[in-house]
């Protein structure tokens, strides 16, 4: 039957077999006319410089590099360096990505946009971008994620954005991406959808990432300015995983530098209550992208699990399943409690309070320090801050009673080896 | 040997339409909603009450194209326990019932299950064809050989927003009918039609002569009766699905069921 097999058209955005554009016809167009604007302004001067004047008067790049001697005392003695993107603008690294897509709207004529988000942070940043360059601005956001990010749904609201809040399927990340994405179909002749993460159709999974790279450009200068070497690992949370693609992506030619995931754990893999794709799903379809995915046997998306809202997603970037597959990037997890030991430690040793899903790059990291041992140079991602955690995390260590943490917990790594992927 | 299009396919249905000079009524109900037993014969009722062509809807955990009737109706599937396999039994009664079945499903349950065994499960169990949602033809490559080789229709949709490029590409990749979304949006009834279908069909018959009908937002017989004034097909999901989710039991919600099948029905027959 070969010949009667009509050719296929055109598969843009691909990562190997990941990726793709598996939409509504409806959405088509706009995801064709944002490739284009994109294209063109990533080398249009005036684009550039526009983008690069806010990074450096708005959002404060570059953002900073800090070494953490007395917290990588935990980690074998391992020399670790985090990338500071908690001191951006918003307080995360996705406001980077932010403006880029909010001059991007301007540019294609379109008057609102419309997010989702986890943890709040791309809420956050979206609200801001709209409240600066004068867009009407709505954010979708799991009902689940409004009650334990309450602050940040505050703040969004502050900037001047609706917030809506989404109670349909699980009620969070996943389900906020539903809902814009059918507000995205209805209104997609004066709106664009800032999507905040690497994945979703084709540009998006490429157009995020580039947005990103800034981090990787930065921290790899400043690693080798500071050290005269390259990392040995580099290290970043992986929800969606965009984070982790930005400060990934200049090191991809360095064939020396070990680039390291760390995905959700949650309460442990067997428990299936996680978000490690990489340690437990199959390739599948999900918001117009292909690649790993959370499933049962019929296609059906399973819930996710994960103490950090931003990490709490069935699916993951279609680009990290190709790095996985090709075995460039590694992917392991953290769960809840390794996550919560390495926040209060990174508290108490540094004085930094990192966002929750930060927290599981640097448990990450204290496991990989433990593993390449003093000689190790580690690069971490600390992308974003915890502020808008301390609820979640107060509650964790029982701090909203007047209790105080016991004295000396931070010392005391807990145990390993909890059956965790080493993959 | 594997059947031929006019075997399983919607496509003598929708030329005994036009030879009636009429349109033909698509009605759209999901599998397991309120159960599966429920459910075919809730598509079987609304055969005998005069719907042309059944959908066959396989609830899905992230149904980005629908409105709140359609996807809580699928939710309630799930919940009860809905599988992907049940769309074979409502599609081997509806054909049973003497109208071809067309499977509406998300791209990643059939994906799961293996395209080429799907279709070929589909086709033994008297399937027309599939209408994908959130397939475009451009990603379609495995879906196109799975129908060519089984024979079935294939379905993808043309939307307001479509440029004439793409209705053409997609257009050309269709068998059975092409599926004309009337307006931007997602599932769900609407007051009114507005303009926005007339053009799309009028856009997609300057480029094709296959069939085109026209789906979301239709609701009663006099919708139905302007749209077939200019289109090939009605299709009609929520409206249909509500009179199952706002009954009080089953044989309520049937009733209310033929009652709005049959004046739809009327509605197709008095557009022209």
């Amino acid at each position: 039957m070969s010949d009667l097999t009509p050719e296929p058209l055109a598969r843009p955005g691909r990562f190997g077999e990941f990726g793709g554009r598996y939409v509504p016809e409806a959405l088509i167009p706009a995801l064709e006319e944002l490739d284009e604007a994109r294209r063109k302004a990533m080398v249009d001067p005036e684009f550039m410089g526009e983008l690069e004047r806010l990074h450096r008067t708005y959002t404060g790049r570059p953002s900073i590099i800090t070494e953490v001697p007395r917290f990588a005392a935990h980690a074998g003695n391992a020399r670790i360096i985090l990338k500071r993107e908690d001191l951006n603008h918003t307080g995360s690294h996705k406001i980077n990505n932010v403006l880029a897509q909010a001059l991007l709207t301007k540019r294609m004529g379109k008057t609102r946009v419309i997010a989702e988000t986890g943890a709040g942070q791309h809420g956050v940043a979206t609200a801001t971008a709209a409240a600066l360059m004068g867009l009407e601005c709505v954010i979708y956001m799991g009902k689940v994620d409004t009650e334990r990010q309450a602050l940040n749904v505050a703040r969004m609201k502050m900037l001047g954005a609706e917030v809506v809040p989404v109670p349909t399927g699980s009620a969070t990340l996943k389900d906020a991406i539903n809902d814009a994405l059918r507000d995205w179909v209805t209104n997609v002749g004066n709106t664009h959808y800032i999507l905040g993460t690497v994945t979703g159709p084709h540009p998006f999974p490429e157009m995020v990432r580039d947005f990103h790279r800034v981090i990787g450009v930065e921290a790899r200068a400043q690693v080798l300015d500071l050290t005269g070497r390259l990392p040995d690992a580099v290290i970043a949370c992986v929800g969606g995983g965009s984070n982790a693609m930005g400060i990934f992506h200049r090191f991809i030619d360095d064939a020396g530098v070990h680039l390291i995931g760390i995905e959700a754990g949650g309460e442990g893999v067997e428990s299936g209550r996680h978000a490690a794709r990489f340690a437990a799903s199959s390739p599948g379809v999900l918001h117009g992208t292909f690649s790993y995915l959370m499933q049962d046997d019929d296609g059906q998306t399973l819930e996710s699990h994960s103490i950090s809202a931003g990490l709490d997603y069935p699916s993951v970037g279609p680009e990290h399943a190709y790095l996985r597959d090709t075995g460039r990037a590694e992917y392991r997890y953290a769960t809840d409690a390794e996550t919560m030991h390495a926040f209060e430690l990174l508290c108490r040793t540094e004085g930094i309070i990192p966002a929750l899903e930060s927290a599981h790059a640097l448990a990450g990291a204290l496991e990989v320090g433990r593993e390449l041992g003093p000689d190790a140079l580690l690069l971490v991602n600390l992308s974003g801050r915890g502020d808008k955690d301390m609820h979640t995390a107060a509650e964790y260590f029982g701090l909203l009673d007047g209790e105080a943490t016991p004295e000396g917990t931070a010392d005391e790594p807990r145990a390993e080896g909890d059956g965790r992927t080493q993959l | 040997m594997s059947p031929t299009t006019t075997d399983l396919g919607v496509g003598r249905v929708l030329e005994q339409c036009r030879a009636e000079n009429r349109a033909a009524l698509v009605g759209y109900l999901p599998v397991g909603f309120p159960s599966v037993e429920g459910s075919v014969e809730a598509m079987v009722a609304m055969v005998e009450a005069g719907v042309d062509i059944v959908e066959v809807g396989i609830p899905y955990s992230d149904p980005l194209m629908d409105g709140p009737v359609i996807a809580y109706a699928a939710d309630q599937a799930l919940k009860r326990g809905v599988r992907v396999n049940d769309a074979f039994t409502a599609t081997r009664a509806v054909r049973d019932a003497g109208a071809p079945p067309l499977v509406m499903s998300y791209w990643n349950l059939i994906l799961r299950h293996g395209p080429t065994a799907f279709a070929r499960e589909l086709a033994a169990a008297g399937g027309a064809g599939i209408i994908t949602p959130d397939l475009i033809p451009d990603e379609g490559g495995e879906w196109i050989a799975a129908s060519e080789e089984t024979g079935l229709d294939r379905v993808f949709l043309v939307a307001p927003s479509s440029t004439e490029q793409r209705i053409a590409a997609v257009t050309e990749q269709c068998r059975g009918f092409v599926y004309a979304v009337s307006h931007m949006g997602v599932t769900g009834a609407r007051t009114s039609m507005g303009d926005a279908a007339a053009v799309i069909v009028n856009r997609t018959k300057a480029v094709t002569d296959k069939p085109v009908c026209v789906g979301l937002g239709v609701s009663g017989g006099s919708q139905a009766a302007e749209v077939a004034a200019y289109a090939d097909g009605v299709i009609v999901g929520s409206a249909l699905v509500r009179c199952l989710t706002e009954a009080e039991d089953l044989a309520g919600g049937i009733s209310a069921l033929r009652a709005l099948v049959g004046e739809l029905a009327e509605g197709v027959r008095s557009g022209r």
